[in-house]
């Protein structure tokens, strides 16, 4: 674990690109095999299924510390994180010798947790508290609950990798995808030759669009480009092979079983295809995408509910046809392919369609209406792109809608998180609902670190009441909050759920009586069919 | 019930029995100083007590005619019908705390303190009383501190690792106190002189008056550029940001306070590396102080006041918070 916590250390303790990357290469040189696989695993946003919750840890730390619970309770909310709470109020006799144990050995252990009762596993885990340092202490909690996140991208793992193995950063983002076990044979498959082929069910790294920020015209003619609908689903990669089919969706997320329907007619494709695509509910066209995630909320997938949500997968690029990988070759040359494949085995998906107009005004005029097709925009991709590794800048762009916007009154905040920990940083908004303030949104993101601590002295001086760690305050501040949609609900108070809301700024110059009512927001409904339409 | 010793008003701590303050915020006749930080020592009064040792920083922020009279530690004097004495805080060079004595009872102030062992000044000593002023800055039970020996060796090393890299090590620390400190400590590793900014000079020469052993310092004005390559600067707080940083190019930037005992605290300023080294007492040290005391009742000021009155009265002790205008940077 020590080397790990170092590693840990280090790239939480700088910002400097360079130094993160060093620090990685370092460690990846001098780690064994097994403790290499683990630290990749986690290093790249994987989590173990939660082992203990923290509920449970909570209780236990309770009975180590001896501390009255509100004092536990008051010293968590300054500190803003469970994991960090129990590293600093434990007492650990082996502060000055931590425990020599690899970072592997540690998981041998602790995987060894869910087989015992309640009582052993307290027994272990407050035993491990006081065998750690500090720093062990706070990474192993943060294991046992599932929420270990460590301060680097993807990419940077991919490039400390590819140096240290000197293979193609392409090759690592490959043998990185997917699902494996983290074990040395992992990391043997890492250090690989080039050419050695891995396990086929792995899905390709995912080309990512950046957002438009400029005016269109900036990117030139519009027949360099071609032009998509940005659908609103579920963005999923279909392999098919000659032992069946896999769908991935973009968080690396195996969700094959989730979509016996795209499964079924994937069976029509020629083996060793791949498919970039949205899969999206559908009846007689594209539904809002509340509807799909009512079926992926949905634990078991019953006759019921693919009668109700039927899905379809539309396809926007190939990957891979009978087994050549395509990736390379420039996106229009893909496009026929996946053209005449779709022809050749109409059976085995839909084509999602190119939009096509004369000039950027014609296709602002069709992006205008986004909203009535249930999508959020368009794609722009470079007709001369190919399909690359990660977010690709100036060739591949999300040309979104507008969000919706509307003024709401801060009503609650409680502490954030993390960097935030201590600072009021999670807001409530409001609407006016005749007399009152119904609350409608909470939102985090959005205000710059001065802002941010405005509005925390401001919620200091004019808190009315506490609960917990939760302020009340003087229904005073009005904030301008976006969000992407709007649909009924009958689990919100105030009738409605806005989708993705954030702040985009503070109205200084806007009292609280001059915010938006309800009525406001459920005029939004007409345009946005609610979700409970279908049923 | 019997009369407070100690009582706020709206320009300080002060004794109605014999008419004097302790660390006023505005002016008043008698001001007794525990310590020269900005907030407990302001200009205007017409007559200041303190402590021998601070005098010189003192005289360095208010002024050299201050009309000041020193006092050893542990030395009696009387004002009106008060019995006073000051007792070694362990906070900076000079820290006090206030023992007053009226009839046979006895208030004690203690300022800031801490307990934590520190080259630059004389080690704190409980002192017996009946009620007990406290500070409270860090009365939360996460902040407890690690060994000072420790943190020494992690700034130490922290330099060394900039200095491979060839890039300057700029260490922010309260330009009184804190900055001494680590100076001092820093002797234990190394002989190197170190760079000062221009707020922190002076008061290490003060120190340097006061005979304390220091690193070697050089003034940051008179350097060139290049020669921060693998240096390390000491810095006030408020130094981070600023234009004055940009001479040094791309450096690393570290912060010395209690308040880096939290990750959140120290990802939220934004500094590289955070050093808990505090010249407060943590938790223990605020429990061990109170129970050494013997006091029947405690006050508490400013920081976390609120969560240790309520711990102390569950714990069956006779505890208050008590409003000053003190700060908490650290």
């Amino acid at each position: 674990m020590r080397a790990f916590s170092e590693l840990y250390e280090q790239l939480d303790s700088t910002t400097s690109i360079n130094a993160k990357l060093a620090a990685l290469v370092r460690y990846f040189r001098a780690a064994p095999a097994h403790d290499a696989a683990w630290a990749i695993y986690f290093l790249s946003g994987r989590r173990l299924k939660r082992v203990v919750g923290s509920a449970t840890l909570r209780q236990w730390l309770l009975q180590e510390s001896g501390l009255p619970e509100w004092l536990l309770e008051e010293t968590y909310s300054t500190v803003g994180d469970l994991a960090e709470t129990i590293a600093l109020l434990v007492e650990r006799d082996g502060a000055r010798s931590p425990s020599g144990l690899s970072l592997s050995e540690w998981l041998e252990r602790l995987l060894t947790l869910p087989a015992m009762s309640p009582a052993e596993q307290q027994l272990h885990v407050v035993q491990w508290w006081k065998e750690l340092d500090a720093r062990g202490c706070f990474l192993l909690n943060k294991i046992l609950t599932g929420e270990l996140r460590v301060g680097v991208s993807a990419g940077m793992v991919e490039r400390a990798l590819a140096e240290v193995t000197s293979l193609p950063r392409t090759v690592i983002a490959h043998r990185l995808m997917g699902t494996w076990q983290p074990g040395p044979k992992f990391w043997a498959f890492i250090n690989a030759p080039a050419e050695a082929s891995g396990d086929r069910s792995r899905p390709y790294p995912f080309c990512l669009a950046a957002p438009l920020e400029a005016r269109p015209e900036t990117l030139g003619a519009v027949s360099d480009w071609l032009i998509e609908w940005k659908w609103d689903g579920i963005r999923a990669q279909v392999l098919r092979r000659d032992d069946g089919t896999w769908i991935w969706s973009r968080g690396e997320e195996l969700i094959t079983d989730r979509f016996p329907e795209v499964v079924r007619r994937a069976a029509a494709l020629p083996v060793n295809t791949v498919i970039d695509g949205e899969i999206l509910a559908w009846r007689d066209g594209v539904r809002p995408f509340g509807e799909l995630q009512q079926r992926i909320g949905r634990k078991k997938l019953t006759a019921k509910i693919l009668e109700e949500t039927p899905v379809q997968l539309l396809a926007y690029d190939l990957l891979e046809l009978d087994g050549v990988d395509l990736r390379d070759r420039p996106i229009s040359e893909r496009r026929e392919l996946l053209e005449q494949l779709s022809s050749r085995s109409s059976a085995g998906f839909d084509l999602s369609p190119l939009v096509v107009a004369d000039d950027w005004d014609a296709l602002r005029e069709l992006r205008a209406g986004s909203r009535e097709r249930f999508v959020e925009g368009m794609m722009l991709k470079h007709r001369d792109s190919a399909y690359g590794t990660g977010r690709q800048r100036g060739v591949w762009w999300k040309w979104k809608i507008e969000p919706y916007t509307f003024d709401g009154v801060l009503v609650y905040a409680q502490p954030g998180s993390g960097r935030r920990a201590n600072m009021l940083t999670d807001y409530t908004f409001a609407v006016h609902d005749g007399a009152k303030l119904v609350p409608v949104a909470k939102a985090y993101s959005g205000l710059n670190d001065k802002e941010i601590a405005r509005v925390d002295r401001w919620i200091r001086q004019n808190t009315v009441e506490r609960f917990g760690p939760v302020r009340s305050v003087k229904p005073e501040l009005v904030f301008e909050i976006a969000f992407e949609a709007i649909n009924e609900s009958g689990r919100h108070k105030s009738g409605v759920a806005v989708r993705f809301p954030r702040i985009a700024r503070w109205r200084e110059d806007k009292p609280a009586a001059e915010a938006n009512t309800i009525e406001d927001l459920r005029g939004l409904l007409r345009v946005e069919p609610a979700a409970s339409d279908a049923r | 019930m019997e009369a407070a010793l100690i009582t706020v008003t709206d320009k300080g701590l002060y004794c109605p029995q014999a008419d004097f303050h302790i660390d006023p915020w505005q002016p008043v006749a008698r001001a007794v100083i525990t310590h020269a930080h900005g907030d407990h020592a302001r200009s205007g009064s017409e007559q200041y007590f303190a402590a021998g040792e601070g005098a010189g920083v003192l005289r360095h922020r208010l002024g050299r005619d201050l009309p000041l009279q020193t006092l050893a530690y542990g030395e009696v004097f009387r004002i009106g019908p008060a019995v006073l004495s000051l007792h070694p805080a362990g906070h900076v060079l000079g820290s006090a705390q206030v023992r007053i004595e009226i009839d046979g009872r006895t208030w004690v102030v203690t300022g800031d303190y801490k307990r934590t062992p520190d080259p630059t000044c004389a080690p704190f000593t409980p002192v017996r009383c009946d009620v007990l002023i406290s500070e409270a800055t860090f009365a939360l039970p996460c902040y407890s501190w690690p060994d000072t020996r420790d943190v020494v060796e992690e700034i130490y090393r922290w330099w060394q690792a900039n200095r491979e890299q060839g890039i300057a090590s700029v260490l922010f620390a309260y330009a009184f106190g804190k900055a001494q400190r680590v100076l001092a400590e820093l002797l234990a590793f190394s002989d190197e002189p170190v760079y000062g900014h221009g707020a922190v000079l002076p008061l290490v020469e003060e120190y340097r008056r006061a005979g304390i052993s220091m690193l070697p310092t050089l003034p940051v004005e008179k350097t060139k550029k290049a020669d921060y390559a693998g240096a390390l600067i000491i810095a006030p707080p408020s130094a981070a940001g600023s234009t004055w940083m940009r001479r040094f190019g791309d450096a690393s930037t570290g912060f010395c306070s209690g308040w880096m005992r939290i990750r959140g605290a120290r990802r939220r300023r934004g500094y590289d590396r955070g050093f808990v080294l505090s010249d407060h007492a943590d938790w223990p040290g605020l429990l061990q102080t109170i129970a050494d005391s013997g006091a029947r009742k405690v006050l508490l000021t400013h920081g976390y006041s609120d969560a240790l009155v309520r711990y102390l009265r569950e714990q069956g002790v006779d505890a208050d918070a008590l409003r000053t205008a003190y700060g908490e940077e650290e």
